[in-house]
């Protein structure tokens, strides 16, 4: 979240899209009541059913699932046609007066540069122009036919109401009303959050269904403002935690990337990441990218991380590709993978087309389970009966369970989706032998050490020289590592300014990323959470919840990153003068008097940088500014566009009916022999699309008896037309096909999903809770990714878990 | 009158156990007047936080004893922590189950191992199971890390082996796993937020 959810209350009109908070968030949805009930704010919901969050909403408009960006392009030709967008902010803000490459084009549904062979884009002709001054040239003026303004409102203009209706199904009333309310947003003192979750995600172009979302707020002018934002409401505990901490196959902690094989260079690795201003006067802070990587390598190898060594860079693992989990599966199907480990993953329930996932797991020489629960991946190899029918006997796969501990059983912090790092204790010891994560890792890890120092390997230098200063080796202590993570000085930090002032002794922990050094004086694991320990003590464990200023914020609440603010680009909130677009709600303000910003939240910008002085509040981006225009940054193009999802139910794309290039993603992963899994309309007329319940969470719920009392039984939803279509009645079990297999269900007959009319022709959705399996208390089901295609955002590659395609019949 | 929360549940409870049983005709002798204590009276409350979706609500964990080293904690009732600033006491569906999360009978409690072809678990200790992953791990990286690629590129990767972390694990757990994964030259390593 940009914003977090206490924040949610100071907004003025809510707009749920891709995610059901009222169901699968349910005490932060309470926000938004709370906005409906003392501000009068008013809630939207677009989604392809009536969800529990469209049940209380101010006004609901159906949708096609899979077709956001045509909806949300629709938005944004609207508020360009009718001038509904905020001057001021777009124009110093954003990117509107830069000017784009000649030579960057848009035909028929295709960028320039592409490859369609390699499915993907040469983009050096995606970016901005540069004069002889090495800034970006810009219009003040907005004419130029090459500024990002006029480009955009090209682009769009394409994206009429008819269009949008033609491809989303959804009335063009219901469409404009929504429009309308949105645009009241554009005034500079009303604000507009947007909220959405997996729902924006889980498409081969989820990445750009945000994106999309972000642009509509840009022109609104709610992005750093109180009530307003993009807020992601992910999904897990710590999900967010996980990501900051760069858990993901091409990332380093704090949203640093791993090199490619290509940079061999040290010096060129940092420079390509140090972004130098593209504008005059801008702070463009990932300039002090060296200090975060060289404070990471002093934290995780010590005295064998040296400037004559690069800090061991050599150390750290090159990508030649993406080694995403679809990516591994593959590889995994390939037999190219021996071995596989699962803490608290339960990858055969939560990835898609199961019969490939399971055949893929069967290839393993080992995989070992680290988890509190007994899950399906654990017992992939053993008959299940319908739901599990493998041979046991054929699966060659040594395979280790090993019992963790809960959330109950363990000290330590999770990030909350508002950011915010909360330290949680221990209440009782687990049961049976069951040991904590970090002991479990532990002892793995340094038995693989033993063995390396004993017999030699290869490469053992960073596995013997990782820093394990634990005062219990074989159980690394939760303090000694959020210590660690959160940074310390190894020798006196001084200011620049003034070396004889020491801001931090040597051996004493840091209050946060300004302090860090690239000279090898400052250990830092993850530089976003730097200060959440520091020298005060745990501030991760704070529990003071007052909020004197009665905006929500709660700064002494625990410890957000970074630097502890609550609301990302605050500086935004303020005109370029320093005064906040709305005094009634303000996040910070340029106090001339102290000379300094301040106010309800910290600030999120140079805190001594005054008005006059031209800085800019997006200062993560080299511009200072926010981008419409993507550059280089997404695969599949600067602009969003529309495109059908992997499995649709129309033959063309509507918006480019002749271009077969342009019918999905151009720039989406398919893996060869997964073309022929994908299903044609003919035989799978309808769309599937898959969620979760507000009583269950994911697989985990099934092993929990109230949760398994509260839903028992898996069911999947239909719409009245559908059901009288195909002879079914509530409570029939039908088989919901896929190309890919079936799954057994109780029929739910529902107004909630309705018959859209799109491009022409009826189309019906089926609705499918995720959460049954073949282990747990609750009644065994069918694994409902056994449906779901094998293929993902083209950024992110996560997969298309919201729009494929199925049929129906009852059994 | 100056009533903290505890006191006023205990009120509460003693209002309505003792109100009740006048209207159904009971005139509680003596022996009848004192009613059930308050269950969570004598319990020892810990500070939580939910693990489920990422709200991160506060819960509040009563158990019987008292953590002396030699009292066996015994989780018994989980609710919404009243003083967190985003759920204010609430749970929803899930976070109101916790409990049976915790004791769940499908909680794994001792390692176990699968041989190959096998149809059923063994059971195996702690220390064997380290050191047969360790063995497996090291025989798979020795045989199949990459230092340098065909161009000659310094590229320290193994990528025959792979892991998944997860996204309910600690913000430590998920740093101490970063550490030894890169350590080791793994690529093939994502956590839920892939999916």
């Amino acid at each position: 979240m940009t914003n977090h959810w206490v924040d949610i209350k100071n907004t003025d009109l809510v707009l749920i899209m891709g995610g059901n908070a009222a169901e699968a968030h349910p005490c932060g949805f309470k926000w938004v009541t709370e906005a409906k009930a003392h501000r009068k704010a008013k809630l939207i919901v677009v989604d392809p059913r009536f969800t529990r969050s469209a049940a209380v909403s101010d006004f609901y408009a159906p949708i096609r699932s899979g077709t956001d960006i045509a909806f949300l392009g629709g938005v944004i030709n609207y508020l360009l046609s009718n001038d509904k967008i905020h001057h001021e902010y777009v124009k110093t803000y954003t990117d509107f007066s830069f000017l784009v490459k000649d030579e960057f084009a848009f035909n028929d549904g295709i960028y320039s540069g592409y490859n369609p062979e390699k499915r993907s884009y040469d983009k050096s002709s995606w970016g901005y122009q540069i004069g002889a001054d090495g800034y970006v040239v810009t219009d003040p003026t907005l004419q130029n036919p090459r500024c990002v303004y006029q480009m955009m409102k090209a682009h769009y203009s394409r994206y009429t109401p008819e269009a949008v209706t033609n491809i989303c199904g959804t009335p063009k009333d219901a469409f404009l009303k929504v429009c309308e309310m949105l645009a009241e947003t554009s005034a500079p003192n009303k604000t507009m959050t947007i909220m959405y979750a997996l729902g924006w995600t889980q498409h081969s172009y989820g990445s750009q269904m945000i994106r999309t979302g972000a642009m509509v707020q840009l022109l609104l002018g709610n992005i750093g403002a109180a009530g307003g934002g993009m807020n992601a409401l992910r999904g897990h505990s710590n999900i967010q935690g996980l990501t900051d901490l760069g858990l993901l196959s091409n990332l380093l902690p704090g949203y640093m990337t791993l090199p490619s094989d290509a940079e061999q260079d040290y010096k060129a690795y940092i420079e390509k990441r140090a972004f130098k201003p593209l504008r005059p006067g801008q702070l463009s802070y990932w300039q002090n990218y060296n200090k975060f990587f060289v404070s990471t390598m002093k934290a995780w190898y010590g005295d064998a991380a040296t400037a004559e060594n690069n800090w061991a860079y050599d150390w750290l693992p090159k990508l030649d590709k993406g080694y995403d989990l679809l990516q591994v599966f593959e590889n995994m199907n390939q037999g190219k993978v021996n071995g596989y480990l699962c803490q608290g993953f339960n990858p055969l329930a939560s990835a898609p087309c199961k019969v490939k996932v399971s055949g893929s797991l069967a290839k393993l020489k080992y995989l070992v389970i680290i988890d509190p629960l007994a899950t399906e991946t654990s017992e992939f190899w053993q008959n299940h009966g319908e739901y599990n029918d493998v041979d046991p006997a054929k699966i060659q796969t040594e395979v280790f369970r090993l019992p963790s501990t809960c959330f109950a059983e363990e000290d330590g912090s999770l990030v909350s989706s508002s950011r915010v790092l909360q330290w949680h204790w221990k209440a009782a010891e687990p049961p049976g032998d069951a040991k904590g994560d970090q002991e479990i890792m532990a002892g793995i890890f340094l038995r693989l050490r033993e063995l390396y120092k004993k017999d030699g390997g290869a490469f053992p230098d960073p596995i013997l020289n990782l820093t394990w200063k634990h005062r219990q080796p074989h159980a690394p202590s939760p303090e000694e590592l959020a210590k660690e993570y959160s940074g310390r000085a190894l020798k006196d930090v001084t200011d620049p300014k003034d070396p004889a002032k020491v801001l931090v002794k040597a051996g004493e922990q840091l209050n946060g990323f300004a302090e860090l050094r690239d000279d090898g004086s400052t250990i830092c694991g993850c530089w976003i959470f730097s200060g959440a320990w520091s020298e005060k003590g745990n501030l991760m464990a704070r529990r003071d919840n007052s909020d004197p200023f009665g905006m929500g914020q709660t700064l002494n609440w625990a410890f957000a990153w970074p630097a502890n603010r609550r609301v990302l680009y605050n500086r935004a909130s303020c005109d370029p003068g320093g005064k906040p677009y709305d005094p009634t709600r303000k996040l910070i303000a340029w106090d001339a008097a102290t000379g300094k910003w301040g106010g309800s939240d910290i600030p999120d910008f140079k805190p001594d940088s005054p008005p006059g002085d031209g800085m800019n509040p997006f200062i993560m981006n080299p511009e200072g500014v926010a981008r419409f225009f993507a550059v280089d940054k997404m695969a599949e193009g600067p602009f969003p566009e529309h495109y059908e999802p992997m499995e649709s139910p129309l033959a063309n794309n509507p918006m480019h009916p002749k271009n077969a290039l342009a019918r999905s993603n151009p720039a989406a992963r398919v893996f060869k022999e997964d073309w022929a899994t994908f299903g044609k309309p003919d035989q799978f007329p309808y769309v599937g699309t898959t969620y979760r319940l507000t009583e269950h969470f994911h697989f985990w719920t099934k092993h929990v008896r109230l949760n398994a009392i509260l839903q028992p039984e898996q069911f999947v939803e239909i719409g009245e037309d559908l059901a009288k279509e195909k002879g079914i009645k509530a409570g029939d079990h039908v088989r919901v096909k896929s190309n890919r297999g079936f799954i057994v269900a109780v029929a739910v007959v529902t107004k909630r999903l309705r018959t859209l009319d799109v491009d022409g022709k009826k189309v019906h959705t089926v609705g499918m809770p995720i959460h049954w399996g073949f282990m747990g208390l609750a009644k065994n089901g069918y694994i409902t990714n056994t449906l779901t295609p094998f293929v993902g955002d083209a950024n992110t590659q996560t997969p298309e878990f919201k729009s494929f395609l199925v049929n129906i019949e009852k059994v | 009158m100056q009533v903290t929360r505890r006191q006023f549940f205990k009120i509460c409870a003693a209002g309505v156990g003792s109100s009740s049983l006048v209207a159904l005709g009971f005139a509680p002798g003596e022996a009848l007047a004192e009613v059930r204590e308050f269950k969570l009276a004598r319990t020892t409350e810990t500070r939580n936080t939910c693990p489920y979706c990422s709200v991160g609500c506060g819960i509040l964990i009563s158990s019987l004893g008292d953590k002396a080293k030699n009292a066996h904690s015994e989780i018994m009732h989980i609710e919404g922590d009243p003083d967190h600033p985003v759920n204010r006491g609430t749970l929803c569906p899930k976070g109101a189950g916790l409990l049976d999360f915790v004791h769940s009978p499908n909680r794994l409690k001792r390692p176990e191992y699968r041989a190959p072809g096998s149809k059923e678990w063994t059971p195996i200790s702690w220390d064997d199971a380290f050191t047969r992953i360790a063995r497996l791990m090291k025989d798979d990286r020795d045989k199949n890390f990459i230092a340098k690629n065909d161009k000659g590129e310094t590229v320290n990767r193994w990528v025959s082996t792979g892991m998944l972390a997860a996204s309910a694990s600690s913000n430590e757990t998920g740093y101490l796993t970063q550490k030894i994964a890169r350590s080791l030259g793994m690529l093939a390593f994502d956590n839920q937020a892939r999916v």
